[in-house]
């Protein structure tokens, strides 16, 4: 009789597999997002399996829900089109000869073989960076190991992370000013009531992920995901409307992040510290306030991602309201 | 057999799947996915990489890595769905 729990995590990879080959596969580009987002959350769920609870949730609220809620958006966006055009099947790969298909297909099986072999002949359990990690717990200023990883040891990963995100959303906002005047970022009714009902919550438990990240799974990217949730439902409910004269608070909500970080990060330098170094009976003070600030300026730049265009004088939706 | 060598074959798989999406796909959308899923196949490997036999404790340095790679990842996916809309506004206006 083999382990149950064995026999549940070879179910659960055998159907991760099955939807990647089901997203891809799929006509239907609605039913081929939805299915994406039904595997981020089995991948989610294995991670659980693997230990890597912190994985897990960043991996449903920002790989998974808010990703979704992008491309969700995008294809609202790229739907608008005749509809003779949209019954158009797009879903078979169109244009590519057989021929550069099964070479595709032929090399992939050779990168995947040689992938297996190198993973298979890799000793798992190997001892790895638990033992230095578990060493200067004490002196990190959080008794969580990942948040000590990524707000101490590995800090300046995590700003060049935030760097990324705000490089991103300047993209966004630079394209947007080319597109046309497309439909306004709403994928449908969403009653308000509900909205009203959720907004705080959702806002508590933002919050309390963010808090609780100092000593057990959770942090500042987990929270600033879960708060930009409310951002989206803020604008899909229209409780809020971005307007021009917003522009100048979010774009100081995108930077504060990033600029509190690395301020931060060079003002503890000086009397023998390195930057990041921050000074130990301090540590937990100043990791809480670049955790605060950071899932600030995260849940503004995610929602920002989401609504896409910047504000401008008058959108096309206000006009039809 | 273990947990991690079964969620391990899952992660190279995925990533193989994606792989083979990316390159032979048309359809922009559907291709953005198909990079998604090498993203999480890459992810499954290194979180198996950091798993213990549970009473162990797992390393949190992948942990923290593949937390900063889901977060590149949207990033990416975000700037990579704008351009995707972008291309769409410019393709329907030079049909009119």
């Amino acid at each position: 009789m083999p382990d149950p729990l064995l026999v549940f995590d070879a179910l659960l990879g055998l159907a991760i597999v099955a939807l990647a080959v089901a997203v891809l596969a799929v006509r239907d580009r609605f039913a081929m997002i939805v299915l994406f987002i039904v595997f981020g959350l089995m991948s989610a769920l294995a991670w659980v399996r693997l230990a890597a609870p912190d994985v897990a949730l960043a991996e449903a609220a920002i790989g998974t829900g808010l990703t979704g809620a992008l491309l969700l958006t995008t294809l609202h966006h790229v739907r608008e089109a005749p509809p003779e055009q949209v019954a158009e099947p797009v879903a078979v790969p169109m244009g590519v000869p057989m021929g550069v298909i099964a070479v595709n297909l032929g090399l992939c099986a050779v990168i995947l073989a040689g992938l297996s072999l190198a993973f298979l002949s890799t000793p798992l359990q190997a001892p790895g960076l638990v033992a230095p990690v578990v060493q200067n717990m004490a002196a990190s200023g959080v008794e969580h190991p990942v948040t000590a990883v990524l707000l101490n040891f590995r800090a300046y990963d995590t700003l060049m992370e935030v760097v990324v995100l705000l490089a991103a959303i300047i993209a966004v906002w630079m394209v947007e000013r080319g597109t046309a005047q497309a439909p306004a970022p709403v994928l449908g009714e969403i009653y308000r009531g509900f909205a009203r009902l959720a907004l705080p919550a959702i806002v508590v438990i933002g919050a309390y992920l963010l808090w609780v990240g100092a000593y057990a799974p959770g942090g500042a990217f987990q929270g600033g995901a879960v708060l930009a949730a409310v951002g989206l439902l803020l604008l899909l409910s229209r409780l809020y409307r971005p307007r021009p004269g917003h522009r100048p608070v979010a774009r100081l909500g995108f930077v504060l992040g990033t600029a509190t970080f690395a301020a931060v990060a060079l003002l503890v330098a000086g009397g023998g510290r390195m930057p990041f170094e921050y000074p130990a009976e301090h540590a937990k003070t100043l990791i809480l306030l670049i955790e605060g600030v950071v899932t600030l300026s995260i849940a503004v730049t995610l929602a920002a991602l989401f609504h896409g265009r910047e504000p401008e004088a008058i959108t096309v939706s206000e006009k039809r309201v | 057999m273990n947990t991690g060598l079964i969620f391990g074959m899952t992660g190279l798989a995925v990533f193989a799947i994606g792989l083979f999406g990316a390159l032979v796909l048309v359809e922009p959308l559907r291709r953005v996915l198909a990079l998604k899923l090498c993203s999480v196949g890459a992810g499954f490997l290194l979180v198996v990489a950091a798993w213990r036999e549970p009473p162990a404790m797992a390393d949190p340095v992948p942990h923290a890595l593949v937390i900063t790679g889901i977060v590149v990842m949207i990033s990416a996916t975000a700037v990579a769905l704008v351009l995707i809309r972008r291309l769409h506004t410019l393709e329907s206006n030079s049909d009119d």
